[in-house]
């Protein structure tokens, strides 16, 4: 039976929930990469560009990993959302460079909003290229899109109950495949975690406030992920102490969205470049001199 | 009066500064040239992994302010660099520099009305008929510039005087830069092609043949590539090159579909800035005989890198050698001058094979 391949990165963890739920509906077997380990960041770097972002690198480590264990992978390319909600030029050339890089039928829909290319259109296509019709398709989509949404939402008050939390609030700020990544975000929220500090995740905010918010704070800005961080920011900066911005090396947008921000918040922040040599040891002595500031500030 | 400049990129300074003083009653502040001060000025103010068009521009920017600039214009492109203006802005305000900087590009568009109403911020008294006459003039003169730099490319390595292509290019600058009209303009042009051509050269007709692709503003500024094409001169090579101002502001949006048409067996969609042109190029240079391609760019360029294994793939299936440069701030002169050495060397003897 064919399976379809889901790699546990950039992509995933915008429309993984989707995939999961309509491929479910469709009755359609997939196999999810598991969590990254070294020996997935390993085999990533030996595939890629040696300048390419660390995201980006991981990606196709999980790539690498599916190869023998699927029939088809499944690779959007999201465009834009839009003029004004662009994405880094990673998500646009994903497709081709994955398809270039490996041997394997790859399953694609493109979203560009500006032609009008969306998510429903692109879902419903690769239905119909498994072999199903169109109708199941269309019920798949809506499906899974509602249950999505609900997670979504439930994820999104868990988050916003946190900004009341009486502990120290800090907010992470990165794009959700840093965030979520075992090698890349993990790490420090459990550190943040296990000091008794709240974590506050950029990304479960209602994108529709954030991304309004953000051209508050950064007029002009067409990048859609780091608008709504940035909007983020401005959301709940009377509620939180700290800010920590997490980026992958050498991240596009947030090279200069966060020089951008960081020269115009007033709220204490620490910024935290990670790479594939990087250790946490460097990265937690960092991150407790943060939290010892942060709580001198606070108790003063 | 309102004190206009911009970052530099090549010669197109030239017709950058015609056209300024001829739509707007501003006095055009020529940017000075770029040199190791302009680079260390720029890196000191720059986030630390952006990629390296912006430390050049920034440096640029902050020396024109010290020549008494107080309004910048600043291009934008498909990718990152649409986003240059406004984090240079907001780095010249934290420097205590009171300054407009005006962004003609944004979100990779090309809106002729936003730009219109942007030239009338600077100077209210715009004229909307000597906008578009000169435009169309400057255009033009970007064309021709590009010709014959074109025809200086696939030349200039086989010159008997040294050093006379780029005497006579000089003398067309000066001689471009105080054109009065169109008709002017085109004589001035088949004159100095003319010219060109009856410069002496030694073309031996197996020539080893290079094509340059890569990243538009480290291909364009001779400066942050120190000087590749240069270097690529004095050892006899004819050198091809697409990236052009004329190329990027008038034909892309045009070639872009049918480029991708040409090298549909690799990519389905275009892969953001110059990076499915680049895809193209590198088929183009396979097929038509070329013997080697390099490729340039600043480093950390997102678009570029994602082409990379794009552009091996292709020139492997044809077995045509590719060089790869990323350029920084302070990548060594020497360790460039060696690898090309050994490129060049590889060439050769790859032909006597």
């Amino acid at each position: 039976m064919d399976k379809v391949g889901i790699a546990r990165g950039l992509f995933y963890y915008y429309y993984g929930d989707i995939w999961k739920f309509f491929l479910d509906y469709l009755k359609v077997p997939y196999i999810v990469s598991p969590n990254t380990n070294k020996e997935i960041m390993m085999k990533g770097i030996k595939k890629s560009n040696d300048e390419m972002c660390l995201a980006f690198k991981t990606y196709l480590g999980h790539l690498c990993y599916l190869e023998d264990k699927c029939t088809y992978f499944l690779v959007p390319r999201i465009d834009n959302y839009g003029l004004d909600n662009q994405t880094c030029t990673n998500f646009i050339a994903a497709y081709d460079i994955v398809y270039n890089l490996f041997d394997k039928k790859v399953l694609n829909y493109n979203i560009n909003l500006n032609k009008n290319e969306t998510l429903k259109k692109g879902l419903v296509n690769i239905g119909m290229e498994l072999g199903k019709s169109k109708k199941e398709c269309l019920d798949a989509y809506k499906y899974a899109l509602n249950k999505a949404r609900e997670k979504k939402s439930r994820e999104i008050t868990i988050n916003l109950n946190k900004l009341n939390s009486t502990k120290t609030k800090i907010l992470l700020i990165s794009h959700p495949y840093n965030i979520y990544d075992d090698l890349i975000g993990k790490d420090i929220i459990k550190y943040l975690e296990k000091n008794d500090v709240e974590v506050i995740f950029s990304d479960k905010f209602d994108e529709k406030i954030t991304n309004k918010l953000g051209t508050s704070l950064a007029p002009e800005l067409y990048f859609k992920y780091s608008k709504e961080n940035v909007g983020a920011i401005m959301y709940a900066k009377d509620k939180i102490d700290g800010v920590i911005f997490l980026s992958a090396f050498p991240c596009g947008p947030d090279s200069l969205v966060n020089e951008l921000v960081m020269r115009k918040i007033k709220i204490p922040y620490i910024n935290i470049v990670l790479d594939d040599t990087a250790s946490f040891t460097g990265t937690e002595t960092r991150l407790e001199s943060f939290i010892d500031m942060l709580r001198r500030v606070t108790n003063d | 009066m309102t004190k206009v400049s911009f970052p530099l990129m090549g010669d197109y300074y030239v017709p950058a500064k015609f056209l300024l003083n001829h739509i707007l009653k501003v006095e055009v502040i020529e940017p000075p040239f770029i040199s190791n001060k302009t680079i260390e000025l720029g890196s000191k103010y720059s986030p630390e992994f952006v990629c390296t068009p912006f430390k050049y521009t920034l440096g640029t920017m902050i020396e024109s302010i010290e020549k008494g600039a107080d309004t910048l214009i600043q291009m934008g492109g498909g990718c990152r660099y649409g986003y240059y203006a406004n984090v240079q802005k907001e780095i010249l305000d934290n420097l205590g520099y009171d300054v407009r900087v005006i962004n003609l590009v944004t979100k990779g568009q090309m809106d002729i009305g936003r730009i219109y109403r942007l030239l009338k911020e600077i100077d209210p008294k715009v004229s909307k008929l000597q906008t578009v006459y000169y435009s169309f003039l400057v255009i033009k003169m970007v064309k021709y510039m590009d010709l014959i730099d074109d025809y200086i490319r696939a030349n200039i390595g086989f010159e008997i005087n040294d050093g006379e292509f780029l005497e006579v290019r000089n003398l067309m600058l000066n001689d471009f830069a105080k054109v009065k009209n169109y008709r002017e303009l085109r004589r001035l042009y088949k004159d100095y092609f003319w010219r060109f051509k009856k410069i002496k050269v030694r073309k031996p007709d197996n020539c080893l043949k290079i094509g340059i692709i890569g990243e538009l503003y480290t291909i364009m500024e001779p400066f942050s590539n120190y000087f590749l094409e240069k270097e690529l001169a004095k050892n006899h090579i004819e050198i091809k090159r697409f990236t052009t101002a004329h190329y990027l502001l008038f034909e892309k949006a045009f070639k872009i579909k049918k480029y991708i048409k040409y090298v549909k067996k690799y990519i389905k969609y275009p892969m953001g800035a110059d990076a499915s042109d680049n895809v193209a190029r590198t088929k183009y240079l396979c097929e038509h005989g070329y013997d080697g391609i390099i490729h340039i760019k600043s480093s950390f360029c997102t678009p570029e890198i994602g082409a990379m294994p794009i552009i091996s793939k292709i020139a492997g299936e044809y077995d045509v050698p590719v060089l790869f440069f990323s350029f920084d701030a302070n990548t060594s002169e020497t360790g460039i001058k060696t690898r090309l050495e050994a490129f060049y060397d590889m060439l050769e003897m790859r032909r006597e094979k």
